[in-house]
């Protein structure tokens, strides 16, 4: 190599062209591995992203389903759905979020406590997104808004579709109600199926009825940015791909309930704590369920405040208490027609054997008395007279001669001691106790043997025998058909109402009572006639179109000291007796069975059975005052 | 190829016409011009719907464009000699200006790289862009090629004292463009590829020592490039949504201003350094190709003029310049699909805003006037 290297042009040409070409035809590969990638990414992995550019774009938002409808027999709205208007801040529409709310509390549309609340609500919210910051306006409320609605930029009244109860508290321990969903709820149901919903049914109808009225979510899809705002834009190909899915409606439910019949029998028991359950025997279907107070389900379902909600449940009528499918009292003579049942079918008595009522009884051996109600005297009476005018002494010794084990082994395929399987949730079971109940209920040894002087009480439905009202109307239902059992049901049907096509909900038969010869139905329904025609309600069933057959109760409450006289006048209102009735009518064809319990109404006759003829006589009357044909 | 064929110099001496007697008067080149014309006009339309139907914006580009039409048409004028004569002084102007920024330069985007000149924000790393090829041709211009070991070490410290510079800005890829512009001038002069293989080592080892040198967000996109999953709303995010943009468009696209991934801005960054993926999501592999098939013809014709030219200045710097204006294309085009890690390289002509535009075309300026008077020395 030379010392000094001499420029050579030709040669350097020469390799600069040789460079030139070398580094176009690297430019050449690097062109060819960028159109390779290219190819990779368009055309070999299109569809993958395709979908995620999809995904981007596209937000779902749920279109929630309308509830279905709750319709009575006769197709009269018991519950439906109505606009609620609610009051929504879009954060980044408004100059001055804390000056907006000044004015809304001076408004007296939020309350000055609420606003920390809003404001935290709002500083969690993406700025695009509306807030809600008042629920269930008032009709004044929005007028109220409206006119000054100018001064309120980036607020706006929303409207959402909230449960609305025609008949207010009518029904509402049938119906149940809806409300927020919670935690609870949350566990249970598919979230995607509520999305866009706040609300669910709680107890009752509304919530055993839950699957078939709440409907399926609808969808819809909305063109959204890389920040979720979601975008207007007016042709392209961006908008025109979008789908929407229409909600398909819950089904309308089609309720056993006869709105008359349960306006009439809320109407006489109202101002008293108490239940009416009347069922038709013949398929178990509940005309009407009353469980009084009641309370607004409209409450709940538009936001129940936390003031609301203590008021009702520190009531100390407990409104909320459902007494019909959850109240446990003893049932008093009410069970009289069963125990008699119970000998017949034993073949302890014989019906028309007398027995002589001095109005007390004691146990061979004992010196405890047990007295007969109001301390009367019977005299000498038969199965048919100690029904009809509800004598204790009979049915003392009765219950003595059958024995106890004997008498709730009869009486539980009546229903007592447990569910009625009626197709809502929360009903409770009485107490049917027996010998092996008793040993396993109490702890001491003491407490644990049977005494004889309990099945006495028994005979006459007091001591450790329990019902509800629900339970007893059962019991009816099963004396007025000679021993058919029906599960009592509250929906008797639902409809599609896209198609209008309905679902008829079959009646579930619980068997029939065995071993009872029909002369002995006859007999104790024929004593059961005598209590409403020359028994202990002979004045309530004086002059009714229709032959009934019923039996009145009085459950104490309160035990009266052995030489006290029972005065109701003197003793504290909640500690007079339980008033009951159940009756069943027409008594040879019954259509209708019920059992009437007014809490404390003292004596079966004088407050209960009133009440029961009224429904009676609303169920099975026309306008002028006829029995209707059967339908 | 064909343009070649129909374009080249000695059928245009022979045909004439009015408007090539225009454009030799200009001391321009037809074919680069119409080549470059056809990219801008793509890249406007392109822009136009990137930028959200954003007139301004178009008309700002329009602007710069026609700013950097007249730097090209101006210094398609310059005699070459004097042009040669002036570099060093350039070059020295251009690193006090980088001076002056990294001490008194306003803080942009976290890194400084603004001189603010009253009128409008000046980029003394784009300036370096020419200066440095510039500088490194004029070096070897005097001197024998292939250049020795001392030529060499001179090379070395002409570009790295400016890349240094621009890189502690800190901006990474444009001292990588000018690192590279340099280096195309050495590898043109005739660097043997022994040598060449031992600067690709050492350049390991150069950015093994430089990773410990480099800033948070320079680490993590050296980081997610090589694993843009693993944060995909962070650093990789660019990356993801790019390739959702170009992968979602197809063989044909979405349409024009149809893009969801521009249009609803997923795509970040999307008129400027990401335009590329505005062009594959709505116009598809076919669209890109057209853009490519430009680029390709502009690189083309510029290697050709270069391969033309009589001096070693001038063939250094033509063929820097072009091969450069290649790598811009290739590193944006190669960050956007995934295939090389983000750094803010914009799209030749394509890319809104910035300087680029303009120091673009007076590249391609200085390249015409270079190849224009190739036959006063040649004759």
């Amino acid at each position: 190599m030379p010392a000094v290297r001499i420029k050579d042009h030709w040669r350097e040409q020469r390799l600069f062209d040789q460079r030139a070409l070398v580094c176009a035809a690297l430019m050449g590969l690097a062109t060819v591995g960028l159109i390779a990638r290219l190819f990779l990414l368009q055309v070999t992995r299109h569809d993958y992203y395709a979908e995620l550019s999809q995904g981007n774009r596209v937000r779902t938002e749920p279109i929630p389903a309308a509830r279905g409808l709750i319709l009575d027999r006769s197709g009269e709205i018991v519950a439906g759905d109505q606009p609620a208007y609610q009051l929504e801040l879009v954060p980044e529409e408004v100059p001055d979020v804390d000056k907006t709310l000044a004015s809304l509390v001076q408004l007296g549309l939020i309350r000055s406590e609420d606003v920390n609340e809003i404001e935290r609500t709002i500083d969690s919210s993406r700025t695009f997104d509306s807030v809600p910051i008042r629920l269930r306006m008032s009709d004044e409320d929005v007028a109220r808004f409206a006119v000054r609605r100018f001064e309120f930029p980036g607020l706006d009244i929303k409207t959402r579709q909230t449960r609305f109860y025609p008949n207010g508290d009518l029904a509402v321990h049938a119906l149940g109600y809806v409300g927020a969903i919670s935690e609870q709820d949350l566990k249970h149901i598919d979230r995607a199926a509520y999305a866009g919903t706040s609300l669910i049914g709680k107890l009752g109808v509304e919530s055993a009825f839950e699957r078939e009225l709440h409907g399926r979510n609808g969808f819809r899809e909305v063109l959204v940015n890389a920040q979720g705002r979601s975008v207007e834009r007016q042709g392209g190909t961006l908008v025109t791909n979008l789908r929407t899915k229409a909600p398909t409606a819950g089904d309308d439910l089609i309720l056993t309930i006869d709105l008359k019949v349960q306006r009439v029998a809320e109407a006489a028991l109202a101002g008293h704590r108490g239940a009416v359950v009347a069922l038709d025997p013949n398929n178990g279907d509940v005309i009407a369920l009353v469980s009084l107070p009641g309370f607004d389900p409209t409450l709940f379902g538009r936001g129940i405040t936390a003031a609301e909600y203590n008021q009702l449940q520190g009531d100390i009528d407990r409104p909320l208490f459902n007494r019909a499918l959850r109240g446990t009292y003893p049932p008093g003579s009410t069970v009289k027609p069963v125990i008699a049942l119970a000998g017949l079918t034993y073949h302890v008595v014989d019906p028309e054997a007398h027995r002589f009522c001095a109005g007390s009884f004691h146990l061979p051996g004992s010196s405890f008395i047990y007295r007969e109600y109001h301390n009367e005297h019977h005299g000498a009476v038969n199965l048919d007279d100690a029904i009809a005018r509800s004598c204790d002494v009979y049915f003392y010794g009765l219950a003595n001669e059958i024995g106890v084990d004997r008498i709730s082994a009869f009486m539980a395929p009546f229903g007592f001691g447990a569910l009625t399987g009626i197709d809502i949730s929360g009903e409770k079971a009485g107490i049917l106790p027996s010998r092996a109940w008793k040993e396993k209920m109490f702890s001491r040894p003491a407490d644990r043997v049977w005494f004889p002087g309990e099945t006495v009480s028994f005979g006459i439905g007091q001591g450790y025998l329990t019902v509800t009202p629900l339970e007893l109307a059962h019991y009816a239902s099963v004396v007025a058909t000679r021993g058919r059992i029906w599960k009592p049901r509250l929906v008797a049907a639902y409809r599609d109402p896209g198609t209008g096509q309905l679902h008829r909900i079959a009646p579930v038969s619980g068997g029939e009572v065995g071993g009872v010869s029909g002369d002995d139905w006859q007999r104790v329904v024929h004593g059961m006639i005598g209590v409403t025609q020359r028994g202990t309600a002979a004045a309530i069933g004086a002059h009714a179109p229709y032959v009934f057959a019923g039996k009145t109760g009085t459950a104490q409450v309160f035990t009266v000291a052995r030489n006290e006289k029972y005065n109701a006048a003197k003793i504290n209102e909640r500690l007079r007796d339980h008033s009951w009735f159940i009756a069943f009518a027409p008594a040879d064809a019954p259509r209708i069975a019920l059992a009437v319990l007014e809490e404390n109404g003292g004596a079966g006759a004088s407050a209960a059975a009133p009440i029961a003829r009224k429904v009676l006589d609303a169920y099975l009357l026309d306008a002028e005052g006829k029995v209707k044909p059967t339908s | 190829m064909m343009y070649e064929e129909v374009t080249s110099g000695s059928r245009t001496r022979r045909t004439l016409t009015g408007a090539a007697r225009v454009l030799m008067e200009l001391r321009i080149d037809g074919p680069l011009v119409v080549g470059l014309s056809l990219i801008a006009a793509y890249g406007l339309v392109v822009l136009y719907s990137a930028s959200g139907q954003s007139l301004a914006t178009v008309l700002r580009t329009v602007a710069r464009l026609v700013i950097g039409a007249i730097a090209m048409l101006l210094l398609a004028r310059v005699n070459p000699n004097f042009l040669r004569r002036s570099t060093p002084w350039l070059y020295a102007g251009g690193c006090v200006l980088l001076l002056i920024v990294e001490a008194i330069g306003h803080v942009g985007l976290g890194a400084q790289r603004w001189l603010n000149l009253g009128l409008f924000r000046f980029q003394p790393s784009e300036l370096m862009k020419l200066a440095v090829p510039m500088m490194c041709a004029w070096y070897m211009h005097e001197r024998p090629l292939p250049p020795g070991w001392g030529a060499l070490a001179l090379l070395s410290v002409i570009i790295l004292l400016p890349v240094g510079l621009v890189a502690a800005e800190p901006d990474l890829g444009t001292a990588a463009l000018i690192a590279c512009g340099g280096a195309l001038v050495i590898v043109l002069a005739g660097l043997r590829v022994r040598v060449m293989v031992g600067l690709v080592l050492l350049g390991a080892v150069a950015a093994w020592f430089g990773w410990s040198f480099m800033h948070d967000y320079q680490r993590r996109r050296v980081l997610t490039f090589l694993n843009p999953q693993t944060d995909p709303l962070g650093a990789g995010y660019h990356i993801i949504q790019s390739q959702i943009a170009i992968g979602s468009g197809g063989v044909f696209g979405k349409g024009w201003m149809n893009g969801s991934q521009a249009q609803l801005e997923f795509l970040p960054e999307r008129s400027t350094d990401f335009i590329f993926a505005v062009i594959g999501e709505e116009f598809g592999l076919l669209g890109l190709l057209l853009l490519l098939l430009l680029y390709v013809f502009v690189v083309g014709r510029a290697i050709y003029l270069a391969t033309q030219t009589q001096e070693t200045f001038a063939r250094l710097l033509a063929g820097s310049l072009a091969l450069t204006f290649f790598v811009y294309v290739f590193i944006n085009a190669g960050m956007v699909t995934g295939l090389l890690p983000v750094v803010g390289v914009p799209l030749p002509l394509v890319s809104y805003g910035g300087s680029s535009v303009v120091t673009l075309l007076a590249g391609f300026g200085i390249l015409m006037a270079l190849y224009s008077r190739r036959k006063l020395i040649g004759s």
